[in-house]
């Protein structure tokens, strides 16, 4: 079955896993900004990890036939430093036209510290001044009932905000209810020990409905599985669930998403296949 | 999207995998316990947390999950912004 990684840093993996990926019938993903696994030091640091997303990923990508679309921001662990954190969102202009570039993301909130507000909030603002779509990190363990609610609070203050525009990552048992209540849509992360097993989403989805949610590997530095798409697949089947099904979640969802993005282009693979056939025809 | 499966059939997938689970948390409970400092634990909040998911456990509904993602969670003030 094809399938699209809605929430995978590439950049954190080698170029096996690409191909490990496509193997197991990805033939999307996105990638989100985030940490580096250190504090980054000038919004020239930024501006390369930019290029990096905009540019060689998306190449790296191509090599095994992923289409590689990726979303821009200082992310909330960085925001504490606030006046880097500004130097940055009046960079992100620079690159929001380029292909593949979904929106901003994924800012949200890592302690729920007030620094942390204050650039979410900055940069829900550029988004609504550029009309792009947002991807939310949402924190992990303790922090993420209550950081969840707080983002919530600051979208549902921001009258400009759509939450139809608006993705919320890595809900839970005791998140997914409110942020689908209010309108947005959701994704779970796949992640071992500390997020939600490819069983637990599926619960989620038979409790909460198929309709605005998805499901993605995060695979970042920490010991993450970029084939637990596939992984969530097999527990559906298992379950009995037909194959349309199934592919709603991973592969028609995120792409009904993604379209809502001026720089949304996507090829699918059929077509992409034929295409490839024709050039050696 | 209910489930498609009955209980039966779900019971039969999950039990030795419950059975493991529970296993796993008592051979943990028991370590913490004869190690050597145990006894200064005795107020540690996480043993409290743990403490209380498994009362949830034997408790009926099908939100224990939901219940125990609360009791490992910060408390959320509304008024937070103001
Ligand atoms: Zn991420």
């Amino acid at each position: 079955m094809y399938f699209v990684d809605p929430h995978v840093h590439m950049i954190s993996r080698v170029t096996d896993d690409y191909e490990r990926m496509a193997r197991m019938g990805c033939v999307a993903l996105s990638e989100p900004a985030f940490w580096a696994g250190f504090d980054r030091g000038s919004v020239d640091g930024f501006r390369d990890y930019f290029r990096q997303l905009t540019e060689f990923e998306p190449t790296r990508a191509s090599w095994s036939r992923i289409q590689h679309f990726t979303w821009l921001c200082i992310n909330a662990k960085e925001a504490e430093n606030v006046s880097l954190s500004r130097e940055v969102i009046a960079m992100i202009p620079e690159f929001l036209d380029r292909p593949g570039v979904l929106g901003i993301g994924e800012i949200g909130l890592n302690k729920n510290t007030r620094n942390e507000a204050t650039i979410f909030q900055e940069h829900v603002d550029l988004a609504m001044k550029t009309n792009e779509l947002i991807l939310i990190h949402t924190p992990h363990l303790q922090d993420k009932y209550k950081g969840t609610r707080m983002i919530i609070d600051m979208l549902l203050d921001d009258s400009r905000v759509d939450p139809d525009r608006v993705l919320i990552d890595h809900v839970e048992e005791h998140t997914v209810g409110h942020a689908r209540e209010e309108g947005f849509w959701c994704a779970m992360t796949l992640y071992p020990v500390t997020k939600c097993t490819p069983a637990r989403a599926a619960d989620i989805i038979e409790m909460y409905g198929d309709d605005r949610i998805m499901v993605n590997s995060a695979g970042d530095w920490g010991p993450s599985n970029p084939t637990a798409v596939p992984d969530f697949i097999q527990e559906l089947r298992r379950r009995g669930y037909s194959e349309s099904k199934i592919k709603k979640i991973v592969y028609d969802n995120p792409l009904e998403f993604f379209a809502k993005s001026r720089n949304f282009a996507f090829t699918p693979p059929d077509i992409l296949a034929a295409e490839e056939q024709a050039k050696f025809d | 999207m209910a489930s498609l499966q009955t209980a039966t059939e779900v019971l039969e997938q999950s039990f030795l995998e419950i059975r493991a689970k529970l296993l796993e948390i008592g051979a943990s409970l028991d370590r913490i316990e004869r190690a050597e400092d145990s006894s200064h634990l005795k107020n540690d909040p996480r043993l409290a947390q743990i403490s209380r998911s498994i009362e949830i456990l034997n408790e009926d509904g099908f939100d224990r999950a939901e219940r125990i993602q609360q009791v490992f969670s910060d408390s959320y003030d509304p008024n937070w912004n103001s």
